[in-house]
């Protein structure tokens, strides 16, 4: 028999008697991809404003009540004050003020122009430019609204007006779930996969027992694959798991196919295993592989483009996202559950994500040393 | 007269592993430089990097009309830093191939009686087609467009003006470029200090379990929970490292401001990190490998950390629920504190109620700790 | 030329400017049990690592079962055993599932190591433990296990490091007769240890002392030559002169 079914079997006993993997393995995507959906949601709703009305007319009120009544947004202040709605932005009771002058009404009658003024609580741009394009949507509304009653309108335009009509496409309801949780899967795979193939290595080198297999005639490459197996198998578990959760929990049902998730999914967990077991062979230590593993993984997430858009970084950014293996997963997986692309249209990535693989795993074949 | 030495000598003692901690970190070269580089690394990266700017969005324009107008249309957009006209055709076949191959985000349709409506009816029609996978980015690149077509409507309306017009003068407060930084590094630097200190703190009790030496030690006329403290001690001073350096480097390469009172935001964060420090002992209490640490550091600190304190996703979205939960992640306050006072400008006076909330958690976090190693020490 | 399964000539090994090993030369000869003996920090571990394949030796020549360190390393490692200071058996493994792991990659045949593992168990009074953890072993048994699984494969030279470590005599004691029974069989023995009562158990012995091999004789003749009555005399005397101590 092949020391490699060897290495598996005393790989795959050590796994299943450590009640924390199994913990991790079963349990944890399970609670993650419950709870998490249900906290990413960026929808942009409840945007609190403070309304300054110095104006008092008739004009001002019907704009206010347009505003408050729409669903975006909750007044939570209608005075006179600025100090106090400054107040209100500090204390985060407030995202944007609107003041309305005091010659609101006069001014647009006689000038046939007014201006009011927004101040918008920018730290959270995304919240910021999103209230204020709202904001603007219903006072534009208003504004037509109100030309309307004083000028009728032709057949002929004074003016030339283009008038826009969008369509979304994709995800019509515009529903945030949808485009998070197959991300979040993805980021689940990863953390796993991760953390259990860096610190395997390791633990042995702290415990001793890799001693033990480096004095033996054992191939590198067997000993490696021994590692790389069984993790991938458990990958590959837990993403059946997570779509499983997705669909049961949340109806989500991929447009594709299944198997391009798979399949692609079997490529990506080799790159990942790969990255984890180099760790373990630079890592002197358990706590080394830890931090590292920690930090890639951070960078990984948060530049995967789950949380903010790629194309909007720097162009040297966008180079290092060419090697972020998650940024790559999950394009694919919003292509292929959203847009139903198929392996043929994910044929880029996929290639890419091959050479990636072999690229990494060679890598760590090399660098680990039976003998220092 | 003997209480009095015996504290000495307790404090002696006390001194004598912390230095023999800072030691053992110091002689790590590799866990140093990471635990040192990578905070680093970190805020330049996702400060430069992330963003929730748009730019560049890829647009694909379908332009049937051909007409000069609709190539000053186009020009105009394509001078925009908002998109990046990824190509143009005469039909629209190809969008729904584009949009599935991820390559474009948006696709714009002019319609080939573009200029004959324009210049006869003083009216026309343009097809904004939007990808929602990612339904606020679709509403924002939908909304960019729409400005620079309405732009594009008052340049070529130039003699013309739209009466009764209502204008909207906006102010971006604190942030007035937009800069995503502003609301990344406060939360960078949260997670930051929680994984030095609560990970690496919790990883090095547990180390001495794992490999045995925590029997030794124990045996040692020398008060076990001196021993334990002692170890949480360095990582407080190479916290207190990282916060500077952080600091540094988003005041002077990010460009974030530090508008508020130093001395407060030092104050601060040491209380954070005071925090962070009770909670990774707590986690070693738990655990008798080191793997298991880190799994439960992962799921017990990170993740939540990630999904409560505000910096990823938005609290005030989430359901009632698990906005509650919120309440106990003490990223969460750390994240406001430092917001406010670092780009408000704020002082105590407006962040009194976090501050109690976080000296509360780490007084509590803290006793819990003691008694737990009481307990398994016995 | 008997037998000679290790020759080792003028070996050192160097971590910057440390010379842990420092141009050391000796012959080991078929079934001899030797005993490589020192102080902590001698260089003990350091000099048997090499001749296991563990470290890249920084100079010198060695040859073990008849193989060449440098080029042949994987063949050397086909043919020895090893045991080391922690035991190295896989704590969350049974008996049975250690004994199996480390055999199938030494290439027995299945068969094989199910009739060895059965005989085994019965020489060592471990039958009914065979499917028991081995981190719920006592040390000394764990300890008298490693041992049996380093030479299951009957290897021509097993290397022990600091086998006997926090061990009671007894246990000690017989381990040493697994030792004698394994010599009996062919199989050459390298030992360190610094317990210097075991070294009269020894067929030869050599005392390191900061990198260099200072002493190499039988225990009868070292004893002699130093006029003592014990092994331990002996290594006072030459290690007084010892710089290095951990």
């Amino acid at each position: 028999m092949s020391p490699l079914i060897y290495i598996l079997q005393k790989e795959f006993k050590q796994i299943f008697r450590n009640p924390a993997i199994l913990k991790v393995i079963f349990i944890m995507p399970v609670i993650q991809l419950i709870l998490l959906p249900l906290a990413a949601d960026y929808e942009i709703k409840n945007i609190n404003i403070a309304i300054l009305d110095r104006d008092h007319s008739a004009t001002s009120s019907k704009l206010v009540n347009k505003i408050t009544s729409s669903n975006y947004f909750k007044l939570v202040s209608y005075g006179a004050n600025y100090d106090q709605a400054m107040e209100k932005i500090e204390n985060d009771k407030a995202d944007l003020i609107l003041e309305l002058p005091r010659n609101f009404e006069a001014d647009l009658y006689k000038h046939k122009e007014t201006k009011i003024l927004l101040a918008v609580n920018a730290i959270n741009g995304v919240k910021a430019n999103i209230g204020a394009v709202y904001l603007n949507t219903i006072i534009q509304s208003y504004n037509n609204e109100f030309r309307n009653t004083i000028i009728t309108p032709s057949r002929f335009n004074e003016i030339p007006l283009i008038e826009i009509s969008t369509a979304n496409w994709y995800n019509a309801k515009m529903n945030y779930k949808i485009f998070m949780v197959p991300g979040i899967l993805v980021l689940l795979i990863t953390m796993i996969a991760l953390n259990l193939s860096s610190i395997n290595i390791v633990r042995e080198k702290e415990l001793g027992t890799i001693e033990q297999i480096n004095v033996t005639p054992i191939k590198k490459y067997h000993f490696l694959l021994g590692k790389l197996i069984p993790f991938w198998i458990i990958g590959m578990i837990v993403i059946t798991i997570g779509l499983f959760i997705a669909w049961l929990v949340y109806g989500i049902i991929p447009l594709g196919a299944y198997v391009t998730i798979y399949v692609f999914a079997a490529v990506y967990l080799l790159v990942i295993l790969g990255i984890g077991l180099l760790i373990s062979t630079y890592a002197e230590n358990q706590q080394q592989s830890m931090l590292v593993s920690f930090f890639l993984l951070m960078i990984f997430i948060l530049m995967g483009g789950l949380y903010t858009s790629i194309d909007s970084m720097p162009q040297w950014a966008q180079w290092i996202t060419k090697l972020n293996p998650v940024a790559y997963f999950i394009e694919v997986m919003r292509r292929v559950v959203l847009k139903g692309s198929g392996l043929a249209d994910i044929q880029k990535p996929l290639y890419i994500m091959l050479l990636y693989a072999f690229i990494i795993n060679y890598w760590a074949v090399l660098s680990y040393k039976k003998r220092s | 007269m003997l209480e009095k030495r015996k504290d000495q000598n307790n404090m002696k003692q006390f001194y004598n592993f912390i230095i023999k901690e800072f030691y053992h970190i110091f002689r790590d070269r590799k866990t140093l430089i990471i635990l040192l580089g990578m905070p680093m690394a970190q805020i330049i990266i996702f400060g430069f990097a992330l963003t929730n700017e748009v730019k560049n969005a890829q647009i694909t324009i379908v332009n049937q009309s051909n007409s000069p107008n609709s190539i000053k249309l186009v020009q105009k957009i394509e001078s925009s830093k908002y998109f990046e006209v990824y190509n143009q055709s005469t039909k629209t076949d190809d969008i729904e191939r584009m949009f599935k191959k991820g390559t474009i985000k948006l696709a714009l349709v002019i319609p080939s009686d573009f200029d004959n409506t324009i210049i006869a009816q003083n009216k026309a029609q343009l097809q904004i087609i939007a990808d929602a996978t990612d339904p606020n980015l679709a509403t924002t690149v939908t909304n960019y467009l729409s400005i620079i077509i309405n732009d594009f409507q008052n340049d070529i309306n130039q003699n013309k003006t739209i009466p009764y017009k209502i204008v909207v003068e906006t102010r971006m407060l604190y942030n007035p470029q937009l800069k995503g930084a502003y609301n990344f590094v406060p939360g960078v630097m949260a997670m930051v200090l929680l994984l030095v200190c609560t990970m690496m703190t919790s990883l090095t009790v547990v180390k001495e379990k794992e490999l045995g030496n925590m029997e030794i030690l124990l045996a040692s006329p020398v008060n076990p929970l001196i021993i334990i403290f002692a170890k949480a001690v360095p990582y407080l001073l190479l916290s207190i490292v990282n916060i500077i350096t952080i600091l540094l480097l988003s005041y002077y390469v990010l460009g974030v401001p530090i508008n508020g009172s130093l001395t407060l935001l030092f104050a601060v964060s040491i209380l954070f990190i005071l925090v962070s420090l009770s909670l990774g002992l707590l986690i070693s209490t738990l655990t008798d490998t080191q793997q298991s640490a880190m799994f439960i550091s992962l799921i017990v600190m990170f993740l939540p950390t990630v999904m409560f304190s505000g910096f990823i996703f938005p609290i005030e979205n989430m359901p009632i629920p698990m906005q509650i939960i919120s309440n106990i992640i003490p990223a969460k306050w750390y994240y406001i504190i430092v917001k406010s006072v670092m780009i408000k400008g704020g002082g105590i006076t407006l962040i009194w109620k976090e501050v109690l909330v976080l000296t509360f958690m780490m007084t509590f976090l803290f006793s819990v700790a003691i008694k737990k190693f009481k307990i398994r020490l016995s | 030329m008997e037998n000679k399964v290790i020759v080792v000539e003028k070996l050192s090994k160097s971590f910057n400017d440390f010379k842990a090993v420092d141009e050391i030369s000796f012959e080991v000869s078929k079934g001899e049990i030797f005993g490589f003996l020192g102080a902590n920090g001698a260089g003990k571990t350091t000099a048997m690592k090499m001749l296991c394949g563990l470290s890249i030796p920084s100079s010198g020549k060695a040859m073990v079962a008849g193989f060449d360190v440098y080029e042949d390393n994987e063949s050397i490692k086909k043919n020895i055993g090893y045991m080391s200071q922690k035991f190295s058996l896989y704590e969350d493994l049974t008996i049975k599932e250690n004994i199996k792991f480390y055999a199938g990659i030494y290439g027995i045949s299945p068969s094989v190591i199910k009739e060895k593992t059965t005989k085994l168990l019965g020489q060592l009074s471990l039958e009914k433990e065979a499917d028991m953890l081995v981190g719920q072993l006592p040390l000394g048994w764990k300890q008298k296990l490693a041992f049996s699984v380093a030479i299951f494969h009957d290897p021509q030279i097993v290397f022990l490091d600091e086998p006997t470590g926090g061990v009671d005599p007894i246990t000690r004691r017989d381990f040493w007769t697994l030792i004698y029974e394994a010599a009996a069989k062919g199989i050459t023995v390298f030992v360190t240890t610094h317990y210097m009562d075991e070294a009269e158990y020894c067929d030869r012995v050599s005392i390191m002392v900061d990198g260099k091999i200072d002493a190499l004789d039988t225990p009868v003749n070292l004893k002699k030559s130093f006029n003592v009555k014990t092994m331990d005399e002996v290594f006072l005397h030459i290690a007084r002169k010892a710089q290095r101590s951990e």
